[in-house]
């Protein structure tokens, strides 16, 4: 049975261990500080957390300010509120000058729940990688979101990280060693491939199981880092097993099917279906959410199954996929 | 590195070269001031070659923004040339005081101060907006002693406040110093900023801003009226001056009074005229962002004379 631990938990006792190595960590808030788990480094180290109010052009802007002068600083808050609405700072204050800022946002995605469509980023993926230079990870689970904050914490430069509210299923072991931009493979099969990141990392995965109970079986990639991606995998992937599907908790456009689809097209087209959002969602609980938007194991099972249909028909002739609710 | 202190008796390194000069001028580090020192006739030759090079540049350019410039010369003048401590041969030296020019629109004065004191050549001040140049149109932290990239208002004062936060972590006893526009006033962030800096007590952060009354379309009163403006500040908890800004003296005054007020910011109101020293330019929101032809150059050029 899978466990499941929370990502922004994990994140924020990774910040703080951090905190204790490296004493050019400074923290930023926006009045979501327990929320973001950020209050753990705040109550250890508060001369390096600045809360700043839910003010968050500010403090992205402070931010760059902190990093300009040498600190390396993480600034945390909702995902909404750590993407779009200070996206001009983002882009202008910490993307163009390449400053060392750490964004990492909490309650991404339509899981965020209850709150309803206001706080549920499914936009936020399409802004960050559309900032060159940024690092945009969306980790599978906490073993891995503890390694990609440590990555981030060393590798100079802009990074995105994208968290959960929901406590997220454990799919990797506590020593997995992560790298920036680099796939893991985490099953193979040579009929098709999932390529997912985030939660639906676990969903893909148990729709392997599913399908290899078809006798289709598949080769799951976890796309944890979504810029810069890792084109050579995916590329790959397309020309070794003939058919993708993407899978994430992110509107279709910009995100990771978007990514894939362009790195397939420049290098190797194949058959290609997306699991993802295509409109606003509302209030719900994050299951109940999964299942009525459509990010569900059972939905990329059905995809793979199109996917793998479509890889028999003569090029240039398969249908417009019927999928779309 | 050592602190120098400007012996302003021997200086010929403020002494005016010639208007395409390819030396560089030595630096300037941490003046020590004193009234008896003012040597205001330098300064205002500095000021004059300064409003030269903001009209040739963006005369050169064709475009650019000469009236928010022209405003804020003897501003600029005297932080770079009396003020603050810096090492043009080393931009990124950590305790060095910190100008951040929030309303970066306003780059050609800021590129005439880098270059008079010698963070670039002279001549690259031709390459202003052009293709392949350092000197973008708008401040960008690519060039040496640009401290921050900007071109969208608002931002300026919130990343100085990160430079303080830092500093003071540091125990730096570094300065900084932002410039913001009166019309940039208008963004909502700027008060977001100004509720921060007091929050934090940040002493070692002065606001100036160049109150020139005017902003792109038409005046501040008719645009969005930002007054009683130094109230403002006030409320929010900033010591705050009123001065005429272009006075060396009273520019000079009040940064120094800056630096004796503790536990809160300092915010500098400095009345000042947008174009000035131009005629044409002066008070027409029209030169906020547009170059002077080949003729209006000249003008220019002739009543910068000195």
């Amino acid at each position: 049975m899978t466990t499941a631990a929370s990502t922004r938990e994990t994140y924020g006792k990774t910040l703080l261990e951090l905190g204790r190595e490296n004493p050019d960590i400074v923290v930023l808030g926006g009045d979501l500080n327990k929320s973001t788990f950020i209050h753990l480094f705040a109550q250890e180290f508060p001369k390096r957390f600045f809360d700043m109010g839910p003010a968050e052009q500010n403090m992205m802007s402070i931010a760059a300010g902190l990093a300009s002068s040498g600190k390396t600083a993480f600034a945390s808050t909702f995902a909404v509120f750590g993407s779009g609405r200070p996206y001009d700072q983002i882009r202008i204050g910490i993307s163009q000058p390449h400053l060392n800022v750490k964004i990492v946002v909490t309650h991404a995605g339509i899981t965020a729940g209850d709150d309803g469509m206001s706080a549920q980023s499914i936009e936020d993926l399409a802004l960050m990688c559309a900032l060159p230079g940024f690092t945009v990870i969306v980790p599978a689970d906490a073993p891995e979101t503890a390694r990609a904050v440590r990555e981030a914490a060393a590798t100079y430069g802009p990074f995105y990280i994208r968290l959960s509210r929901s406590a997220t299923p454990v799919v990797h072991q506590n020593d997995y060693s992560f790298q920036i931009g680099k796939a893991e493979q985490l099953r193979d099969g040579p009929d098709a491939t999932i390529i997912a990141c985030g939660i639906m990392v676990k969903a893909a995965l148990d729709a392997s199981e599913s399908l290899a109970q078809e006798g289709i079986r598949c080769r799951v990639l976890n796309m944890a880092t979504l810029q810069p991606v890792d084109a050579e995998a995916i590329a790959t992937a397309a020309r070794e097993t003939g058919a993708i599907v993407t899978a994430e908790e992110h509107l279709r456009h910009g995100g990771l099917g978007s990514i894939v689809a362009q790195v397939l097209g420049e290098h190797c087209p194949v058959p290609l279906e997306m699991v993802a959002l295509d409109r606003y969602a509302e209030s719900g609980r994050a299951e109940q959410l999964l299942e009525k938007y459509g990010l569900t194991a059972e939905k990329v099972a059905a995809a793979v199954r199109r996917a793998v249909g479509r890889k028999a028909r003569p090029s240039g002739k398969g249908r417009p996929s019927s999928r779309r609710r | 590195m050592v602190r120098q202190t400007l012996d302003h008796t021997t200086s010929s390194q403020t002494r005016e070269s010639s208007a395409h000069s390819a030396t560089a001028e030595a630096p300037y580090s941490k003046a020590t001031f004193s009234k008896e020192h003012l040597l205001l006739d330098e300064l205002k030759g500095i000021a004059l070659k300064v409003r030269r090079d903001i009209v040739e540049m963006t005369a050169q350019a064709e475009s650019g923004h000469p009236g928010g410039s022209l405003s804020a010369v003897e501003i600029l003048t005297t932080l770079y040339c009396r003020v603050m401590r810096h090492d043009p041969s080393n931009p990124h030296w950590q305790e060095r005081d910190r100008f951040i020019l929030s309303k970066a629109h306003a780059c050609p004065v800021l590129y005439a101060l880098l270059a008079h004191c010698g963070y670039f050549p002279r001549e690259e001040l031709r390459t202003f907006r052009k293709i392949n140049s350092r000197l973008q149109g708008h401040a960008h932290i690519k060039t040496p002693g640009v401290e921050m990239s900007g071109g969208s208002l608002g931002q300026g004062l919130s990343f100085g406040i990160g430079a303080a936060l830092a500093a003071r972590l540091d125990g730096r006893d570094s300065r900084v110093y932002v410039l913001l526009g009166d019309g940039e006033c208008d963004e909502g962030q700027i008060w977001e900023a100004a509720m921060a800096a007091p929050h934090y007590k940040l002493d070692n952060l002065v606001a100036i801003v160049d109150r020139n009354g005017l902003q792109n379309d038409r005046s501040t009163r008719e645009a969005m009226d930002t007054e009683p403006l130094a109230d403002k500040w006030r409320s929010f908890r900033w010591h705050t001056i009123e001065i005429e800004g272009h006075s060396f003296p009273a520019i000079l005054e009040a940064l120094e009074e800056a630096k004796t007020v503790k536990g809160k910011p300092t915010a500098i109101i400095a009345r000042t005229v947008k174009g000035k020293g131009v005629s044409f330019m002066e008070n027409n929101p029209e030169w906020h962002g547009k170059a002077p032809n080949k003729e209006q150059l000249e003008q220019a050029l002739r009543e910068l004379a000195g």
